[in-house]
């Protein structure tokens, strides 16, 4: 997917240093805190991260679906060479749609619940491509062929309460694909299905990305369903991304503390029952009042005093993809003689504990 | 799969529950048709055992759940609770009965009453039942806000929505445990929770488990939450019973095309594991009109004739692991 043809090497989308803000009583929040990635065409970057790392608030910063009131969004982003930052949302509509489009995480709450199916594919095709009624209806009942919806004829006419969960899902992917975007966002799209349902929609997102050329960014709370589905995955906190790595490496030779303890939180299918999970202690940070250095430190096992005070930039590895931010990283000397010191701690508590 | 029987039931002395037979079903109205949530499941919990109960949604485990509380009554089928038979008592015994069993619900923030401090809630039980003296549920519910990791000083200033998600499922733990309960009935306790918190919560559990001397039931969609905490699983299908047998053994050697299927689903956390699910055919039917024969068939990769036509029941296939299956898998 990473072919060195010429042509992808200038990338698709290029974020620059991404602030976006809002103002609320309590103070600002900083919800994306400088964020720069980009993306190749045809590439597919999963987003991981917690409840308010900024991961949703990062895809809609990007594609320009805030909100105005109380906003605040500095930095660029720079979409096929040309600046989206600054754009009216009339100049906006030529690009939703037809370059960008969204999968939301709730297919019912997504889908207009009095309209009918074949008019909601329909319509981005009448607006944004001009096409006639019937040109309309019969590329929707295409596309619902694509996303692999039995009798596709027949669901044009029906309303999204006749149809199961997995099956609005579809018809969300087929709206979003409708005018053939050259990048798609999938906002936590799986989370309110069924796992075997799950298995099916992530497949067909991905054959879909495959066969259009489409570009992908895959939100997610579920660091398993980015594993299998993306080429790069980027750890948000707070805010900012930690960590980016190509999958492999990122699951083969992470950095960051935090996506250590995000992959050793998770309960594996090869573990035996009863393996004590290893958590993190406390919880994600207030971004009214991020802390003053690492945003991680706080709960972070290997924080040494300067990760209090000084925040770490990222940095590049052995491998130029591969970027974290961190002061001693996995496997810096720092980590070593701080987890020996930890070993030795809980053997200390361990024997206690049988005395 | 999804079928009958009670070959899996065990005849010891340490048997704290024992669900036999259980019918839920929910009319439809107007129409003179039912749901059938569950129809006819049967098992047994042994003192100190964790059962995990897992199926896809729609698949009657959390109506299980509801059903051994009377939340609502089942249709038919017998609970016997330590020797209680809870179907038939009277609306105060069962009130009596509930104090025996807790139930811990999903949604942690909505679970607690948004105008009360944290404590009051903790402390509520205790008041309604009168019991101990103020000094003896001070001291009681202090006790039991630590052991679930909640600062009993800020509890008693503080109201549901000044904690956050995780926390809000240790109080409403609290809250189950202090009217010393011998099961505990968790109905997707972490689904709501982020990864991180979710260890801390079912790291808590297991603790509070071995602490108090508790027996619980499981209920969750993800198969790897249950695995980590089970020692038995149950995996249901449109209100019946696939497949039951020890956790790590259920998992290594699923029996079942469906648990097959449902262990095959989950994207596992490693790139390395190749992502092939096997394919299922379709969804879920209706429950207002389940299939015939086994409930599984429309969509089993295995389906043979008798599936269409005759319902399979519980066997042993191996020692302690148990499967409805006229076709299972090789063990």
């Amino acid at each position: 997917m990473n072919d060195s043809d010429p042509r992808t090497t200038t990338p698709l989308l290029e974020v620059s240093d991404l602030k976006t803000y809002f103002r609320t009583e309590r103070g600002t929040v900083k919800a994306v805190d400088g964020v720069s990635f980009s993306l190749q065409r045809g590439q597919s970057l999963g987003i991981v991260g917690e409840s308010g790392s900024g991961k949703t608030v990062l895809s809609r910063s990007i594609m320009g679906l805030l909100g105005r009131t109380n906003l605040f969004r500095e930095g660029s982003i720079k979409f096929n060479g040309q600046e989206l930052m600054g754009l009216s949302v009339k100049e906006m509509r030529s690009i939703w749609g037809q370059e960008m489009s969204m999968i939301f995480q709730d297919p019912m709450t997504s889908l207009n619940p009095v309209m009918k199916i074949g008019r909601q594919i329909a319509e981005p095709l009448m607006l944004h491509l001009g096409m006639n009624k019937s040109e309309a209806r019969l590329t929707a009942e295409k596309l619902l062929t694509d996303v692999r919806i039995p009798e596709p004829q027949r669901r044009l006419n029906q309303y999204p309460h006749e149809l199961s969960g997995g099956m609005r899902q579809r018809v969300m992917i087929a709206i979003a694909l409708a005018c053939g975007p050259t990048l798609l966002f999938a906002d936590e799209p799986t989370t309110a299905l069924d796992v075997t349902v799950q298995a099916e929609i992530l497949q067909l997102i991905n054959e879909q990305r495959v066969d259009r050329n489409m570009s992908l960014i895959l939100v997610t709370h579920n660091i398993g369903v980015v594993a299998g589905n993306t080429d790069v995955i980027a750890v948000m906190y707070g805010g900012k991304i930690v960590e980016k790595a190509p999958t492999k490496t990122l699951f083969s030779s992470y950095k960051m503390p935090y996506t250590e303890a995000l992959m050793r939180s998770i309960p594996k299918l090869r573990q035996a029952s009863h393996t004590r999970l290893a958590t993190i202690p406390g919880r994600p940070p207030d971004m009214v009042n991020p802390p003053l250095g690492c945003n991680f430190a706080p709960r972070c096992a290997y924080a040494r005093p300067k990760c209090l005070v000084e925040e770490p930039e990222l940095t590049v590895t052995e491998n130029p993809e591969h970027v974290y931010a961190c002061f001693y990283p996995v496997g810096s000397p720092e980590y070593h003689e701080r987890k020996l010191e930890l070993s030795q701690r809980s053997d200390l508590l361990s024997t206690g504990g049988q005395n | 799969m999804a079928g009958t029987g009670k070959a899996h039931l065990r005849n010891s002395p340490d048997v704290l529950l024992s669900v036999n037979e259980l019918v839920v079903e929910f009319p439809v109205a107007r129409t003179g048709l039912k749901v059938n949530a569950v129809s006819g499941i049967s098992f047994d919990v042994i003192k100190g055992e964790t059962l995990g109960i897992v199926g896809e949604s729609g698949c009657g485990k959390s109506t299980t759940g509801r059903a051994i509380m009377q939340l609502p009554a089942p249709t038919s089928g017998s609970i016997d609770f330590n020797g209680q038979e809870l179907t038939t008592l009277s609306k105060d015994d069962m009130r009596d009965a509930r104090t025996k069993i807790q139930m811990i619900f999903q949604d942690p923030i909505s679970s607690l009453n948004p105008r009360r401090k944290v404590r009051d809630i903790v402390l509520e039980p205790l008041l309604v039942w009168k019991r101990g003296t103020q000094e003896e549920r001070d001291i009681l519910v202090n006790k039991i806000l630590e052991d679930v990791g909640i600062d009993p000083q800020r509890a008693a200033e503080s109201y549901p929505h000044q904690f956050s998600g995780g926390q809000c499922q240790r109080i409403s733990i609290a809250r189950s445990l202090v009217l010393d309960p011998q099961m505990i009935i968790c109905d997707e306790p972490v689904s709501a929770l982020d990864v991180s918190v979710q260890a801390q919560v079912i790291n808590l559990l297991e603790d509070l488990k071995a602490k108090y001397g508790l027996t619980l039931i499981f209920i969750a969609h993800d198969l790897a939450v249950v695995k980590s905490i089970s020692d038995r699983v149950l995996v249901m299908y449109l209100g019946k019973m696939c497949e039951l047998a020890s956790s790590d053994d259920l998992y290594a050697r699923p029996s079942h095309p469906y648990t097959n299927i449902l262990v095959d689903s989950i994207p596992e956390p490693d790139p390395e594991v190749i992502y092939a699910p096997t394919a299922v055919m379709g969804e879920p039917p209706s429950p207002i009109n389940p299939p015939a024969g086994c409930r599984f068939n429309p969509r089993c990769p295995n389906v043979q004739d008798r599936c269409r036509v005759e319902e399979p029941e519980m066997r042993e296939i191996a020692p302690a692991h148990f499967v409805a299956c006229h076709n299972p898998l090789t063990y």
